[in-house]
This record gives C-alpha cells, sequence and structure tokens, in this order.
C-alpha cells in the first residue's frame, strides 16, 4: 500500500497511511503525521483534537486486532473524514464492541495502556458520526465523520 | 503551577527538561490507561503514570500533554526518552507512588480535570 498525499482544486485533501498489525513500535506514528496534516491545514483546535483522539485509537485497534490495514484522512470544506481499514479477525459483535469495557484484546496490550474497552467509545465520543461495518474473518471498515459547516 | 514547582515538589529527577521550566501546568490527571487519557484530560494537563511505553509519549502529541511525570521511580527506556526528546515533551521520574504524588500536587493547588483547583478546594 503506497501512501498518497494530494491537495486537488477543489480545496480538498486526501492522505491515506498504511498501518501494520503487532507493530508496536511504531504506534502512533500515523496518528501523529495526521495531527500534523491537520494542523497544517489550520483546522480548529478542537476538530484537531477530536480528529487526533479517533486517528490513534483507530490505529491502535488495528495494531492491537489486524495483520495489516490503512488510515484514510479527507478533509474538506464541509467535513472531516477518517476511514480505517483492515484485513482482520474482524468483529463478532459489534454492539457489545461498542459498550464501554468490553475488550477482546490480549494482558500484553492492557500494560501498554490500551486495550481496555475503550477505543471505539472515545471515536463515538469524539465524531458527529461513525460508522462501523465488519466481516468476521476478513476485516473491519470505521468510518468517522467531524463536520466542519 | 510552573513545571519547576512540581520538580520541587514531588522530588523529581528531570529527565527530559522543558523548553522552559517555568511554563504553567493547568490540571494533572493520573492514569495507567491511555484510552482514559484520550477521553478525560484536557489541553496543558500533566499526566502521572506508571506506565513507560512509546504509547505514553504518543498520547501526549496527540493531545498535548504538558508533560509526564513517571511514579514509583519507574524509569522509562531510551526510546521513550528520545520520542520525547524529538517533541520537547519534558519528563520527570518521582520515586512517590502514584496516589502519594497526585495528593501532594493537588495540596500544592494543582487542581484536576474535573474538580479544579486543589489546595483548600470545598467540595
Amino acid at each position: 500500500m503506497a501512501e498518497v498525499a494530494a491537495m486537488s482544486h477543489d480545496l480538498s485533501y486526501d492522505l491515506t497511511i498504511p498501518v501494520t498489525g503487532h507493530d508496536f513500535l511504531r504506534a502512533g506514528e500515523a496518528a501523529s503525521r495526521i495531527k500534523k496534516v491537520l494542523q497544517a491545514l489550520n483546522l480548529p483546535p478542537q476538530v484537531i483534537r477530536r480528529a487526533s483522539i479517533s486517528a490513534y485509537e483507530a490505529e491502535m485497534n488495528i495494531i492491537i486486532h489486524a495483520y495489516r490495514g490503512q488510515l484514510a484522512l479527507k478533509v474538506t470544506p464541509e467535513a472531516l473524514t477518517l476511514v480505517a481499514e483492515d484485513e482482520g479477525p474482524g468483529i463478532q459483535n459489534i454492539d457489545l464492541a461498542m459498550q464501554e469495557g468490553y475488550s477482546t484484546a490480549p494482558d500484553e496490550i492492557r500494560e501498554m495502556g490500551f486495550g481496555a474497552g475503550m477505543g471505539l467509545p472515545n471515536m463515538k465520543k469524539s465524531a458527529d458520526r461513525l460508522t462501523i461495518t465488519s466481516t468476521v474473518g476478513q476485516g473491519t471498515r470505521v468510518e468517522i465523520v467531524i463536520q466542519l459547516s | 503551577m510552573r513545571l519547576s514547582e512540581v520538580v520541587k515538589i514531588l522530588q523529581a529527577e528531570v529527565l527530559v527538561p522543558a523548553a522552559d521550566m517555568e511554563r504553567e501546568v493547568l490540571t494533572a490527571c493520573g492514569a495507567d490507561l491511555m484510552s482514559d487519557v484520550l477521553a478525560f484530560s484536557k489541553e496543558r494537563t500533566l499526566l502521572l503514570t506508571g506506565l513507560t511505553t512509546p504509547q505514553v509519549v504518543r498520547t501526549a502529541e496527540i493531545i498535548d500533554l504538558a508533560g509526564i511525570v513517571f511514579v514509583r521511580g519507574k524509569r522509562p527506556g531510551p526510546e521513550v526518552l528520545e520520542l520525547a526528546r524529538a517533541q520537547s515533551l519534558p519528563l520527570m521520574l518521582t520515586r512517590f507512588p502514584m496516589y502519594e504524588s497526585c495528593g501532594l500536587l493537588f495540596q500544592a493547588g494543582l487542581g484536576g480535570c474535573m474538580l479544579g483547583r486543589g489546595g483548600g478546594h470545598e467540595p
């Protein structure tokens, strides 16, 4: 998966960053890059904060649970959209996964300060709209939208 | 409260200094769960934690924490120090446990994310 960054003429911005499953050493790098881009785009601080938190939780989810995936950011004058897509085990029960405190992460993830079942609830709290689709045995797609106008 | 006061109160070792140790921190929180820090902390918050993984520094970067105090004498590895230096994120180390560290700072007037100001705060 190649990294793509483009600023097109209609003032929209696209960036796709690959994320590797279980690469804990680099965990947070994708979210950090997204934050820097949003700062460069001069978006309001609260939008940057909400989007960065979502990006970090989404990145951690891919690293914890999936084999590989990517974070795709799209910014238009109307909205910021973040799509986290992965190839992985998928989510058995999305309603259960959305509950605070529910987690299928192993203990070594908890020792890193994650995997306590707060990731998806945190993303929901940060987003204006959160959409999750998942196929067990194939992967998961999480879309986060933050309205800008 | 200034970072230099935090260092004094917690008898802390400065692992990575801030560009300006006289910089003010507005609130503090104590947590080992980074998702909770992401969910509840405000800007220019000082984080007290017993966790020493690179994810702590990443969390600080994502939500602009004012600095990190490692409690119970837990010393982070060189990769954590390097990551913090690259971001000019101050790191401190205290031998006090979490409860005492939080208590000392609160007593000295550094409030939390919910109740606000410490030191003589009337509930």
